[in-house]
């Protein structure tokens, strides 16, 4: 634990990624066993301690202090683990041996509630602080410390001079403490491969389409299709049946078992999950009410269908099919496409376009759909690769919508952002009965800079006028231009809209609360 | 506010600071007094412009080297152990064990004693001697780490966790914000101890400082003259080297000049993790001056007084502690002394 928790002290405090990404390849190069896996896994966060809570550590604190001690300690240091791992009382007799993280997670895996909470308590006893602190961070699996798995596996890359891409392939086949894994790079045994099961494959995925690259890059090089507003998923069928992946790489199948029926082929495909069926779409709304669910009851199936429009194939049978040029995918991708049932499955059809101002104009005439957000462009002798690669694949999305709206509420961040009020509820004028009034209409805690987030903070601690627990109420002056995809009806909001990823575009300390959108200016917007 | 029994006729608290009737002197007043008892040379207790100043001969020093000569129109210097009467009062000085120079005022007063112990610490600091148990009734305490997550860990592991981040980054120079006075001067000897014997380049608002520390024959090694680089260009002679300076500079471009610094705060309160995020502290040494929970408790307990006050700080969860203990205590609520967010 020694190691471990001087490592994620470290990460904490490292403001860059590659000084983040030096301490974690020093680490796993001296790390050892299934310390050096259940590491791993802690700050990937898939590490599972079914048995430690928050509510446990909240009881451990109470028998570590008294009432009044505690709660001005916890005002005052403001995180829970890191308070009660400074309030915990020095034991009169420390113990010499040091806890490895190995012994720690495979007694908690074992443990019941009961002897979960025995051992945390021994553990407490006879930890130096930072060894504490890490231990209450990981067993709740809120460690926050800025590492990425997509990070973490180019730590391991780096630290045992494998490439990346094979990295990643192997990723979903492994789980904690990753012994397959660790075994192949060592050169105990050969690499872990998919074969017979449905697992995840990484995908490709695109850039954001520049003015340059319209200047640089003939546009007939390219495979042109609309970009769907969906939920991208990937689909894998082998003997060990039909899977569906999230885009990064969770199993999403539970939610939509109509999608992982007997296909009678196996293979991968990768597509976009759209609610609504081939013939007639649903709205993003209407995926949303499918989405993060742990599963689908017949009648929500029936009410609210959903389809996957399949774009690639990256397997068919036991062919591989990766490094074949798109141009030679897409026609077996439609031949399997033409064989799956079709309520649930089609294919994204190509888009014409003889120019890049051909293509502009299609591109802003798709703001009619609220379905398409813009276009993708494929290069058709491109082969099927993990990740964004240079030239490959562009997303060229429409302008997002603005609006100027006011500041209501804020309320503090979490981890590195838990001292500052970075989340904001934002509103526009409406019309009711007793008057012209504020309703919010977004919450937005992205699109601003550090030192544009402290003087936000700064705003709102010299502007508060109530205060409800976490949240600040302010008083109504700051706007802030806010940029979002799209807008739609919506029952469960006050104002009747919600909008799609709100953003901060500007601050605008300069404008005046009054000359903030109205709402019926934003229901004009609803798709 | 009134205080309890005997000493309500001969002191009292006022706004300036705590006043002592019969000598018609201030302990660390926040603003210009005839008369003041000076503890220590840290801005927030040692202000200029005071009537006569009594203080360790050290403490005197460091506010001429401050605030220039006429800081006072007479000093009137109290070494250790020495002492002087006026008015029936009685006036002496013990080491508090802080920075150079720092004291322990005692005051004896028909009987009575009552010992101000301004700032003070009770861990192993080369640079100076221990703190010194005084009984007394009426013990004066600070509580700036007055809550019990404040265990200050040994310095000597902070430094080897320094030394460990530049072994990692054996390119990157790396910038040690700590007080000027005080502070500074011990991490230098920590670094010293820890086999560091580069030069250690100082910025320009601790050479004052260390260069009477140094005429106080204590020996913080070779120092030179920091320049971080100019118009954007890092200076590259620094590279691999531990470059030091106020902790005002955390924050500024000067720091951030240096060939890309591993950015390093020596102070308590590099104890809670948010505070060194928010500093932007990539390399926390929780190093301080000050006396941490365990070690505030166990000072009263050996001072055993009648009477706690308690001067400036956390002083709320002192006071619950003390109270719970059975002890009499009370918190004087001043103002003027929050410096101490840099220790
Ligand atoms: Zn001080
Ligand atoms: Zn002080």
């Amino acid at each position: 634990m020694k190691q471990f928790s001087q490592l994620l002290e470290n990460l904490l405090f490292s403001p860059r990624r590659n000084d983040k990404l030096a301490h974690l390849v020093s680490w796993l190069k001296t790390a050892s066993g299934d310390s050096r896996g259940f590491g791993v896994a802690a700050i990937t966060g898939d590490l599972n301690l079914p048995h430690v809570k928050g509510k446990m550590i909240r009881d451990l604190a109470s028998s570590a202090t008294d009432e009044v001690l505690f709660a001005l300690s916890y005002d005052f240091v403001g995180d829970l683990a890191e308070t009660v791992s400074l309030l915990w009382p020095k034991s009169e007799v420390p113990l010499n041996s040091e806890f490895s993280i190995e012994d720690i997670v495979s007694q908690l895996q074992k443990a019941s509630r009961k002897e979960a909470e025995h051992y945390m308590r021994h553990w407490l006893d006879h930890m130096p602080q930072t060894q504490k602190w890490a231990l209450l961070k990981m067993a709740t699996g809120g460690l926050r410390v800025g590492v990425s798995a997509r990070l973490m596996r180019l730590a391991i890359a780096e630290a045992f001079d494998a490439a990346i891409e094979e990295i990643e392939e192997v990723w979903p086949l492994i789980l904690p403490p990753y012994h397959d894994l660790f075994d192949w790079l060592e050169g105990h045994s050969e690499r872990p491969n998919a074969e017979g099961r449905s697992v995840f494959r990484p995908l490709m995925l695109a850039h954001p389409l520049e003015e340059v690259d319209r200047q640089k890059y003939e546009l007939s090089h390219f495979h042109i299709e609309w970009k769907w507003d969906g939920a991208r998923v990937q689909l894998a069928a082998s003997e060990e049946g039909v899977k569906l992946f999230s885009r990064s790489g969770d199993d999403i199948s539970a939610a939509f078992p109509e999608l992982v029926q007997p296909l009678g082929w196996q293979g991968v495909l990768d597509g976009e999950l759209l609610a609504g069926t081939p013939e007639c779409l649903g709205s993003f709304n209407d995926l949303q009410q499918r989405l993060n669910r742990k599963g689908a009851s017949k009648s929500q199936i029936a009410k609210q269908p959903v389809f996957m429009r399949c774009y690639d194939i990256l397997q068919t049978g036991q062919t591989d099919v990766r490094d074949l040029p798109l141009k030679e995918r897409k026609p077996i991708l439609q031949d399997v496409v033409a064989d799956l049932p079709q309520t649930y499955f089609d294919l994204s059809e190509g888009v014409e376009a003889k120019g890049w101002d051909d293509l502009t104009l299609l591109r802003d005439q798709c703001r009619d759909n609220p379905l398409i957000e813009g276009v993708m462009l494929k290069d058709k002798n491109g082969p099927y690769q993990l990740g964004r690669i240079k030239g490959q694949w562009f997303k060229w999305k429409r302008d997002p919508f603005e609006a100027d709206l006011v500041v209501l509420y804020a309320q503090r961040g979490h981890g590195k952002r838990s001292s500052l009020y970075s989340d904001f509820t934002l509103a526009a004028w409406a019309d009711t009965d007793t008057g012209r009034v504020l309703v919010p209409v977004a919450k937005a805690y992205s699109g601003f800079t550090d030192v544009e987030l402290r003087k936000l903070d700064k705003f709102v601690r010299d502007h508060t006028t109530q205060k409800f627990g976490p949240v600040r109420e302010v008083e109504p002056k700051l706007v802030v231009q806010i940029a979002f995809d799209s807008i739609h009806r919506s029952p469960r909001h006050k104002s009747g809209v919600a909008m799609r990823f709100p953003r901060f575009h500007a601050i605008r300390w300069d404008k005046d609360c009054e000359d903030a959108a109205h709402l019926s200016e934003l229901e004009h917007l609803v798709t | 506010m009134s205080l309890l029994g005997d000493t309500k006729n001969w002191v009292e608290v006022r706004a300036e600071g705590v006043f002592i009737k019969p000598l018609k002197a201030y302990i660390d007043p926040v603003r210009p007094v005839e008369r003041a008892l000076i503890t220590h040379g840290h801005a927030d207790h040692a202000r200029a412009g005071h009537g006569t100043v009594i203080a360790t001969p050290q403490t005197l020093d460091i506010m001429a080297l401050r605030y220039g000569a006429a800081f006072t129109n007479n000093s009137l210097p109290l070494p250790y152990g020495e002492r002087f009467t006026d008015n029936q009062v009685t006036v002496s000085t013990a080491s508090a064990g802080h920075v150079l120079g720092s004291a322990q005022i005692i005051i004896e007063y028909k009987g009575t004693r009552l010992v101000a112990a301004g700032d003070y610490k009770r861990s192993y600091d080369p640079t100076l001697t221990p703190f010194e148990v005084v009984p007394c009734d009426i013990f004066i305490t600070e509580a700036t780490f007055g809550l019990p997550v404040f265990h200050h860990p040994d310095p000597v592991d902070e430094i080897a966790k320094l030394m460990r981040m530049r072994a990692l980054f054996p390119e990157r120079s790396c910038f040690i914000g700590a007080y000027a006075l005080g502070k500074a001067q011990r991490v230098m000897m920590l670094l010293r101890q820890a086999g560091y014997q580069d030069p250690i380049y100082i910025h320009g608002a601790l050479q004052k400082l260390c260069d009477y520390y140094q005429s106080q024959d204590i020996e913080l090694g070779e120092l030179l003259p920091a320049t971080a680089g100019q118009r954007g260009v890092s200076n590259p002679e620094l590279r691999g080297k531990i470059i030091m300076g106020p902790p005002s500079a955390l924050g500024g471009t000067w720091a951030h000049r240096l060939p890309d610094p591993i950015i390093s705060f020596a102070s308590g309160w590099m104890q809670v993790k948010a505070r060194a995020k928010q500093r932007g502290v990539e390399c926390p040494l929780i190093i301080s001056d000050h006396a941490d929970w365990p070690d505030l408790l166990q000072t009263i307990e050996d001072v055993n007084p009648r009477e706690t006050w308690i001067t400036h700080g956390n002083e709320e969860a002192l006071l619950h502690e003390l109270t719970k203990r059975g002890r009499v205590a009370r918190a004087l609520s001043l103002l003027g002394y929050e410096s101490e967010s840099e220790e």
